[in-house]
């Protein structure tokens, strides 16, 4: 990759160690993408929040760099453990919430926005179409390439640091409008949104770059929105778009041969003990839904709903908090279900959930079962 | 070979031929894979030569590098198949050596050989 004299300059270290850190980053990063030069982004998104995924030694590498390091663009944040508002409810101790807050601190310090939220493109005025980003969530990078005219590389939780601390990315294949790699058609009739993160979560094994998805129109937010949480999970794969992949590249199909290889992989359980919605974190919509959709029934166990803090305060202005907390449903604002300290294995054998994303890492990370259902048949099969 | 992150390490080499998820699979305090369905289920990292095709799942498995290097309990250098962020920009902040190795070098490397890695001069030889 081909530097400019100034950034020459600060990878030798001459703009302090932080610099230096930070270009060295994005030095492996352009070698990993191929990419031959830097480009300015407008925006960041971080990952590396959670006090769960990244533990002491995150915690002290963020405190040990916050008195000197500065984001030059705006820069928002992933989710963290705990909703403030009932973390007394469970049993996280004093010692991860201290720690947790040393994070918050680290990054607004920094000059960070503290949105924590996974799914900024629901929450946040984006910048307008064909602008260069830089998103560490996954299913967020995947949402920006894909869906909101975006360009991203499938950045790292350092890479995107990187970029927030120099406003500069490495202008990789995906910053580039390249047409699909593959094509991935879809042959399951009928998809929910299960079905859905299913087919990304089999496109981002099998493709390394862009999918065109073919066989099926596009869903609607829910299922796109289940296609980013699997694809994110599984490899490498950027981005998709519904449509046929150039002449002469590979086509590939997902049909219910490999959806239920996929079930045979994340579902582990017969039931779940507790229910869990919101990997990625639900949007105001997808909570009215739920409202809608619930049509005042209630659920048999608790439901814990995650999203981010201004869903769950425009939720309880609009009434629908109390009637979710009247049908057994938690909300919790701040945090996702993806490792999630609020579920232990300790206590939970099983949850049900119909996330993709959710069922491999609270399967993987929490190590409790799960038993994977669509949200329509959750709600038929587990209210009363 | 190609060089992501520039260094120099001896070691026996870990030969995994399936994509690591370093948040999901790692433990990030002791090294040791934790997911069942795994081939390098319940072996621990440390120190080793780590031969994988690549990384995978969460931006956040930099950070799980990082803390293993923390720990001391983190591979001595990481050669893939092909290059993904999360590993390139975790070997570069804690500072492990790591390169693509093209299929032939690929070829060359079994699970218990003993190799020399310097990726900035592009050796990778069996001992």
């Amino acid at each position: 990759m081909q530097l400019t004299p100034d950034e020459e300059a600060a990878l030798s270290g001459r703009h302090g160690d932080i610099m230096q850190m930070a270009y060295r980053i994005l030095v492996a990063t352009g070698e990993a993408t191929g990419a031959e030069r830097l480009v300015p982004v407008e925006w960041v998104h971080l990952s590396g929040v959670n006090y769960n995924t990244i533990g002491d030694a995150g915690e002290a590498f963020l405190r040990s760099i916050r008195d000197r390091a500065k984001v030059r663009v705006r820069t928002t944040l992933n989710p963290m453990g705990f909703d403030i508002d009932s973390v007394g409810s469970y049993d996280l101790g004093e010692g991860f919430i201290q720690k947790q807050r040393s994070i918050q601190e680290s990054y607004a310090m920094m000059g960070v926005e503290t949105t924590f939220s996974c799914v900024p493109y629901d929450i946040l005025q984006l910048p307008r179409p064909g602008s260069q980003v830089a998103l560490a969530e996954s299913n967020a990078a995947i949402h920006a390439n894909s869906l909101d005219g975006l360009h991203t590389n499938k950045e790292s939780a350092f890479s995107a640091l990187a970029s927030a601390l120099t406003g500069k990315s490495p202008y990789g294949p995906l910053r580039q409008d390249m047409p699909p790699d593959m094509a991935v058609e879809m042959a399951v009739s009928d998809p929910t949104e299960l079905e859905w993160g299913m087919l990304g979560y089999f496109a981002g094994r099998v493709c390394e770059g862009h999918a065109g998805i073919c066989g099926a129109v596009q869903p609607d937010t829910r299922g796109c929105k289940a296609i980013c949480g699997g694809m994110g999970t599984s490899g490498m794969c950027g981005r998709f778009s519904f449509g046929e992949a150039p002449p002469g590249r590979e086509r590939v199909e997902f049909g219910p041969a490999e959806a239920a290889g996929i079930r045979d992989e994340l579902n582990t359980a017969e039931k779940g003990d507790l229910i869990i919605l919101g990997s990625p974190q639900l949007s105001f919509g997808e909570i009215r839904d739920l409202v809608a959709m619930l049509g005042g029934r209630r659920f048999a166990k608790k439901c814990m709903v995650f999203c981010p803090r201004t869903v769950k305060e425009r939720a309880a202005a609009a009434g629908y908090l109390d009637i979710l907390e009247r049908a057994n449903c938690t909300l919790l604002a701040d945090c996702c279900a993806c490792l999630t300290p609020l579920v232990s294995a300790e206590t939970t054998d099983s949850v049900t959930t119909n996330s993709i994303k959710g069922a491999y890492y609270l399967g993987r990370s929490n190590g409790v079962g799960v038993c994977l259902k669509p949200l329509n048949r959750i709600i038929r099969e587990e209210t009363v | 070979m190609k060089r992501m992150v520039g260094g120099r390490a001896r070691g026996i080499v870990m030969r995994s031929f399936r994509p690591i998820n370093f948040l999901g699979m790692i433990d990030k305090r002791t090294g040791m894979v934790g997911d069942i369905s795994h081939d390098l289920h319940g072996r621990r990292l440390a120190g080793s030569i780590l031969v994988f095709p690549h990384g995978s799942g969460s931006s956040v498995g930099a950070y799980t590098i990082h803390s293993l290097q923390s720990q001391g309990v983190a591979p001595a250098a990481m050669i893939c198949e092909r290059a993904d962020l999360t590993v390139a920009t975790g070997c570069a902040v804690a500072g492990i050596p790591m390169a693509v190795a093209t299929e032939s070098e690929m070829g060359m490397l079994r699970g218990g050989d003993r190799v020399l890695v310097d990726t900035d001069a592009g050796i990778l030889e069996v001992e």
